[in-house]
């Protein structure tokens, strides 16, 4: 049994005058493949832009390696070792790719020269393209470079709110091999997903998500053959 | 030959206008480049600068002065935006636009206060104040140094913002506040990075401007700071080489206008200039189109 790297702990997150999230917790293993899913509206992203400090929650506990981070500025939990690739992407369109990947080590202090080859090695695609702006790429480059430039930061937990979003199947089946990859090199993910067939698939541990609170959890498998989260999510 | 004597003093003028009017926008240009704000009291932290100059030379020799002018200008420009910009940072941008427009008239205000209202006289700059004779045009030295000096700062300036970790993440907040805090990027810092070197520049500019006049009163930042916004407009607000090029095409034009006669004409032209542009090309020379791809 590995340790538990994150723990929420009742947290509860106001968002634009409703309560988005009401009151959760969950664990994430470290080295393990987590991912929270449910409808829209359910409060994914909240939870994972309160983790991040770009929102303040209302009440609980956030704790990382055994430090509460609770109220602590993104900055400061960058530099712990979380990193959020955002819904959206949202690489930066007018710097090169080189430049978003030298934006995403911004904290490092340290010698980034192996971490580019570490991340041009897994999207080589991204290496033939360094010196294009980021807003010329495709979506599904983008989304390749929105996951490297977090993977610059050298962090020790990944989380990615919907990945899949708006790609075609094929390339949203290269990105799930890539969340694969990562993990195997040891660095843990926290997945957000509305395709939930995909996230449970690769997923260890998987929480289902409703209207601001956790209903069932449970392995990947388990919810995949599980009658309820099939019918709400699954479409079957 | 008498013509290049004749017309070569105005080209000369507007060049060095040009200079120093681009140092000036290039805080509009930057300021509005991060923060999407029209910084109206930058005129003003020029006239600043101007009167920060001849209180401190009054008491102070000029090697001792002129880096605490440089120095208290760049602390103004802090101040101000912590102030009077970064609590309003999750307003509607009108109510910043409205705070700029109180911080300049409160600078404005304080200057008349302490000038009383007169006219304070510039202090005369050596060997930048000296007359020099090129190609039998006599002229002041300032008027050679300034363009060099400006070419100088802004392609140090544009080297900073390309190649360093700072100027990268300039560049990144200006897109996207929100990312570049994911980043770990402190997004306060770089913004008062960018009021500090578009302050410096301004009085650099300073500097240079008003050694070609004989004093400063608390408005001497009015027409010079909305002349130079018109620049920055002009050349595309948000871009620095537009700024610079925006800057040096109305330092050059109201000269040669002036050569021609027409002084009182040399304003409207800058002003007739802004209206055009933003009925013909409304983002400016080098403006950026907005084809964000998502």
């Amino acid at each position: 049994m590995s340790e538990t790297i994150l723990s929420i702990k009742d947290l509860k997150v106001n968002y634009g005058g409703i309560e988005a999230v009401k009151g959760i917790s969950f664990d994430v293993e470290e080295g393990s493949i987590v991912t929270l899913i449910g409808a829209n509206g359910a409060g994914k992203s909240s939870t994972l832009r309160t983790i991040a400090g770009l929102v303040k929650p209302a009440s609980g506990k956030i704790i990382f390696r055994g430090d509460d981070i609770t109220n602590c500025d993104t900055n400061v939990i960058v530099r712990k070792g979380i990193t959020l690739v955002p819904e959206g992407r949202r690489i930066f369109p007018d710097l090169t790719v080189q430049e978003n990947l030298r934006v995403g080590a911004y904290l490092r202090n340290d010698d980034i020269f192996a971490d580019f080859q570490w991340v041009y090695d897994l999207f080589p695609r991204l290496k033939e393209r360094t010196w294009q702006p980021g807003g010329t790429l495709s979506g599904g480059e983008q989304q390749m470079l929105a996951v490297a430039r977090a993977l610059m930061s050298r962090p020790k937990l990944i989380m990615m709110d919907e990945p899949s979003l708006g790609l075609a199947p094929l390339v949203v089946r290269g990105i799930f091999d890539i969340i694969r990859e990562i993990n195997a090199q040891g660095v843990t993910v926290l997945l957000i997903e509305q395709n939930a067939n995909m996230a449970l698939k690769v997923a260890d541990y998987a929480y289902v998500l409703e209207t601001g609170r956790i209903g069932l959890s449970g392995t990947g498998k388990e919810l995949l053959t599980n009658d309820d989260v099939r019918k709400a999510y699954l479409g079957s | 030959m008498s013509f290049l004597q004749n017309s070569l003093p105005y080209i000369l003028a507007g060049i060095s206008v040009g200079g120093q009017y681009a140092l000036i926008a290039i805080g509009y240009t930057m300021v509005y480049g991060i923060l999407r704000l029209i910084n109206f009291a930058h005129g003003d932290v020029f006239m600043a600068a101007g009167m920060f100059m001849v209180f401190l030379s009054a008491s102070l020799p000029l090697g001792a002065a002129i880096p605490l002018v440089l120095l208290l200008t760049v602390l103004l420009g802090f101040l101000i935006e912590r102030a009077a910009y970064k609590p309003l940072r999750s307003a509607p941008r009108m109510s910043v636009m409205i705070s700029a427009i109180g911080v300049s008239y409160l600078i404005q205000n304080c200057a008349l206060y302490f000038t009383g209202g007169l006219a304070k006289v510039y202090p005369q700059l050596p060997w930048l104040s000296d007359t020099v004779t090129i190609f039998g045009a006599v002229t002041k030295r300032v008027t050679l140094v300034t363009p060099i000096l400006t070419i100088l700062l802004v392609v140090g300036l544009s080297l900073f913002i390309r190649y360093t970790k700072v100027g990268i993440a300039m560049r990144a907040v200006s897109k996207d506040f929100e990312t570049a805090r994911l980043m770990g990027i402190k997004v306060n810092s770089v913004i008062s990075a960018t009021f500090i070197i578009g302050s410096l520049l301004a009085a650099v500019g300073s500097l240079l401007y008003f050694t070609n006049y004989a004093s400063v009163t608390p408005t001497s930042g009015g027409m010079p700071g909305l002349k130079c916004f018109v620049a920055a407009v002009f050349g595309g607000i948000g871009s620095i080489p537009g700024a610079v090029i925006g800057a040096f095409i109305i330092g050059i034009a109201e000269n040669i206008i002036k050569g021609l006669g027409w002084t009182t004409f040399s304003v409207v032209f800058t002003f007739a200039l802004l209206i055009i542009i933003l009925l013909v090309k409304p983002t400016g020379l080098f403006g950026e189109k907005a084809t964000d791809k998502v």
